[in-house]
């Protein structure tokens, strides 16, 4: 019989309290249940990471981690990186300014794993972009596009 | 004329949706009645069914049906059509939308579970009972014809599919004539196209209203239109099939897959709207492939390197099934000579049926394998004579005065394969300069006394590009001042919106942001092929153009009406025609769009058609032929067998650029799946058919960390085949990848005596090739 439990979490900054199957991954749980599709689901092993969100502000895999472990926890996805107003985030500005993305299935991973890497460190070369993205996998840009992008974002959010 | 937009790296227009999180991908949509489906899929190679007992998977709280070929009805038990018939065709093999009673690879759909949810029908999955016969696999394509070999299909003559052979020039001539004759033999393989999005396939049928909607992450909607109302016997008008928001394609989505026929017939039984989204295990065994070809081949030239004749034999792997006729094997030979002048060729295939995932291209087709060929032959020819492989390209390149250069061998439809324009020879140059190759020799001899190993290798293309024989673009602007462009070619991220609204943008005197796009919606647009072969730019931006030209022509001519002056004084320029001169007379383009829809008992200007609209087919005359040098330098570690990418440097020509930004994308795009295929990416399978790499620890994706900077440089020789110049551009970074790669491992262990013989190049086979070298 299906197991459900009352979880609270707060997503982009709204609060959502409802039962949740037990089984039901992370991923599938902000897709389905709040509706947000902007988190994408590629291989739903946890290698190709375009599932990842913030999970209080730390970059996880939606797909290997069950709505329920998210109970108390604050989710940032990709719907959630723009400033209320709708301005971009630097990163957001800069993938559209590099072609950092071309069919955009794995752009949301990629920006949710950015902001938390460069939350860690502001001033990253291109190897550290290239390590930082490297549980990412992007099949149509090369990642050259990506790594541009990446160091262009951190330069303007250094304030440069 | 307006603001110029062509040539310019105009930022996408596609982008704002998919940085936000407001894409709409096949996965994103949802209707309130939707039921959810999974498929069980066979786990034997190859297999006789006795049985299917779905009865404990039918009573399971939560789901609705679980449905066998037999369940969708009498009229459906019937294999699939060929989409692509052929004479070469000997034995014709289509599935069954569900198998019937025999399983040919592993992964065949056998039933599938209509649920409440996605999960319970997983979980009803496991309660279906199938009971096999097992029977022998055949996997090992190079034994598969041998008199006795186990037939991949039980009611087969045997395992050929058919043979093809590309025969032009006088062979026996050039190989008596020759000074010197080399062969080599080598296997190619090419994985799966591993989009991020796998596959997906909503369907929903409303008999009464609108008919048999598909919402399918595909590249060629209209294709799967026409096979599905062929297939179901019904008119096409009555099939709406729409692509929307596609995550990369490759190749694999341009087909016509069981599942767009077993979703709608169960959406129709079950009333109500049904759900398929393949998950990343199902990619691996029922989304199409390339595998393995097997390479034969001599090579005559004199002794300055000069290349008279190439002959040989393929054998080609074909997969269980054919689902898309000859187009792979065919695109394999067509580009034999390559970028050379070669007198005569003889090369002949066959396609062979085994138990495994069935056959289609992946990004380049087979043009990446045919071009393999022939720069292996040029390296070897190179390495024997101990010539430059530079010097040996220019003895042997097509030249521009030799525009436009007919090879001798037939494209797919039997038309000659003719090169349009280009320049062979200056690509090599701009790609050795980018590389610094004069100076590598330096490079190589400092690293080696630090004991490192550099190799650097060349390797040129050509690549037919632009297929016909359409794509269509329909311009209309609306009263609201509004354009609404609408075309039949579907996008999977190469910015065709972006790209289309540039060139209908430019040429109306509008903004792109005025533009209103709609693409691969056979519901909205009447007919298109698919982005195929690199031929959208080829094909829809002439349409775009042409389309355009007419809605501006009519707009001035009736502005000049209205305006009291002559068409030539006026022009557009932010949606509003002025006179030149005298800018304050004005007509905007939504006004003279509502002159020419107007309302009941008024009139429509004498001498006009109704509506500001046009629609244009107009294309490229022939397939526009792009070209590229590619020079990688590589180190290899002889310990472990790691090859590492140094530098990788790319010369292009797909003539006109519309937006370069876009091109320099798909070509570093492109580069990464030619290097993902020589290092990496390898589809494994056990001697009884099981699938061996099901998962991205297993199956090798190129990542960041791996991937070299990508340097790109281009030369312009628009293609007189079409009205812009343009050729095509989504897979020439992927046609000559592999083979500059290899060579320049070769070049690193020149000492080892290490020839290649097949990829992908993983490190063990590198390690036991220079262990064999060291005591050979």
């Amino acid at each position: 019989m299906p197991d459900y439990r009352n979880i609270k979490v707060v997503v982009n900054g709204v609060e959502h309290e409802l039962d949740v199957e037990t089984r039901t991954s992370l991923g599938d749980f902000l897709r389905q249940e709040i509706e947000l599709t902007g988190t994408h689901l590629g291989c739903e092993h946890g290698v190709c990471g375009a599932c990842t969100v913030l999970l209080d502000g730390e970059a996880v895999r939606s797909c290997l981690m069950l709505a329920v472990q998210a109970n108390g926890h604050e989710i940032t996805t990709v719907e959630g990186l723009a400033e209320e107003d709708g301005s971009l985030h630097p990163l957001q500005e800069a993938f559209w300014k590099h072609h950092g993305l071309q069919c955009g299935f794995c752009t949301p991973g990629m920006l949710t794993s950015l902001t938390a890497y460069l939350g860690e460190n502001p001033e990253p070369n291109e190897r550290d972009i290239r390590e930082a993205i490297s549980g990412n996998i992007c099949r149509c840009t090369g990642y050259q596009s990506i790594v541009d992008a990446a160091l262009d974002a951190a330069k303007k959010m250094r304030g440069e | 004329m307006g603001v110029r937009y062509i040539g310019a790296e105009v930022q996408r227009m596609e982008d704002p949706r998919l940085i936000t999180g407001h894409g709409r991908y096949v996965d994103d949509i949802v209707f309130g009645d939707m039921l959810h489906a999974a498929f069980l899929r066979s786990s034997q190679a190859h297999a006789k069914i006795r049985s299917i007992d779905t009865s404990k998977a039918s009573a399971l709280s939560g789901v609705k049906k679980v449905f066998t070929l037999a369940d969708l009805g009498p009229n459906y038990e019937r294999r699939m059509n060929q989409l692509y018939p052929a004479p070469v065709i000997e034995q014709n093999k289509t599935q069954y939308p569900l198998a019937k009673d025999e399983v040919c690879y592993v992964g065949e759909a056998i039933a599938v579970v209509v649920a409440d949810s996605r999960a319970i029908a997983e979980d009803a999955l496991a309660l279906i009972v199938v009971d096999y016969e097992t029977l022998q696999a055949v996997i090992d394509v190079r034994t598969a014809l041998e008199d006795g070999a186990q037939l991949a299909h039980s009611d087969a003559t045997s395992n050929l599919m058919g043979k093809m052979r590309s025969k032009f020039g006088d062979i026996e001539d050039a190989f008596s004539k020759a000074d010197h004759v080399f062969s080599a033999g080598f296997m190619q393989h090419r994985g799966g196209c591993h989009s991020m999005e796998t596959r997906g396939v909503i369907a929903r049928d409303d008999p009464w209203g609108d008919g048999l909607t598909l919402w399918t992450s595909a590249q060629s909607a209209y294709l799967i239109r026409r096979a599905l109302a062929n297939w179901l016997g019904e008119p096409e008008e009555r099939v709406r099939v729409i692509a929307p928001d596609v995550g990369g394609g490759f190749g694999p989505k341009a087909g016509f897959y069981p599942e767009e026929i077993v979703i709608p017939l169960v959406a129709r039984i079950m009333e109500c709207p049904v759900k398929w989204i393949e998950d990343r295990q199902e990619h691996f065994i029922s989304t199409t492939t390339q595998r393995d070809q097997y390479w034969n081949l001599e090579v005559a030239c004199k002794s300055d390197g000069k290349i008279l004749g190439l002959k040989g034999k393929v054998t080609h792997e074909n997969g269980a099934y054919i689902p898309y006729g000859i187009l792979l094997p065919n695109s394999s030979l067509t580009p034999l000579p390559g970028a050379y002048s070669i007198p005569a060729i003889d090369v002949g295939l066959d396609i062979v049926f085994t138990n495994t995932v069935p056959n289609s291209p992946v990004r380049g087709a087979g043009r990446p394998c045919g071009i393999y060929a022939v720069e292996r032959m040029v390296q070897l020819v190179s390495r024997r004579l101990g010539i430059d492989p530079a010097v040996v390209r220019r003895r042997n390149f097509v030249r521009p005065e030799q525009m436009p250069y007919e090879t001798g061998a037939k494209l797919r439809g039997g038309d000659p394969v003719i090169y349009d324009s280009g320049d062979y020879e200056a690509l090599l140059d701009k790609a050795l300069e980018l590389s610094d190759y004069d100076s590598f020799k330096v490079r190589q001899s400092e690293a080696r006394k630090e004991g490192r190993y550099l190799g650097i290798g060349i390797s040129s293309c050509i690549e037919d590009t632009g297929m016909g024989p359409y794509e269509g673009t329909t311009v209309r602007v609306e009263a609201s001042g509004k354009i609404v462009v609408k075309t039949g070619a579907a996008s999977q991220g190469q910015g065709h919106h972006t790209m289309i609204s540039m060139i209908v943008a430019e040429n109306l005197g509008v903004t792109p942001e005025d533009i209103i796009f709609e693409s691969a919606d056979t519901g909205k647009f009447p007919h298109g092929i698919g982005a195929i072969g690199s031929r959208i730019a080829a094909n829809v931006a002439p349409s775009a153009f042409d389309a355009a030209s007419k809605v501006r022509a009519k707009a001035l001519k009736l502005a000049a009406e209205i305006l009291e002056t002559a068409e030539a004084d006026l022009d557009i320029e932010a949606g509003i025609v002025r006179v030149n001169g005298a800018p304050d007379v004005s007509i905007s383009l939504g006004e003279l769009a509502i002159k020419l829809t107007p309302p009941s008992s008024t009139r429509v200007p004498i001498g006009f058609d109704p509506i500001l609209e046009a629609t244009s087919f107009d294309g490229s005359s022939g397939s526009p032929i792009a070209s590229g040098t590619n020079v990688a330098e590589v180190e290899v570690d002889t310990g472990t067998g790691e090859v590492k990418i140094l530098r990788y440097s790319v010369a292009h020509d797909c003539g006109v650029m519309i937006n370069p930004m876009i091109v320099h994308g798909q070509i570093v795009g492109g580069v990464v799946h030619g290097i993902g295929n020589a290092l990496f990416e390898r589809m494994i399978y056990d001697d009884q058919g099981q699938p061996l790499t099901m998962n991205y620890g297993e199956y090798l994706l190129p990542l960041a960390s791996e991937m070299p900077r990508i340097d790109v440089t281009h030369i312009e020789t628009p293609s007189p085949l079409n009205s812009l110049g343009v050729k095509g551009a989504g897979e020439g970074g992927t046609i000559p990848a592999a083979a500059a790669i290899i060579a320049a491992i070769e070049n690193a262990l020149e000492e080892f005596s290490v020839e290649v013989d097949y990829y992908p190049v993983d490190p063990q086979y590198l390690t036991s090739l220079i262990e064999a070298g060291v005591t050979g």
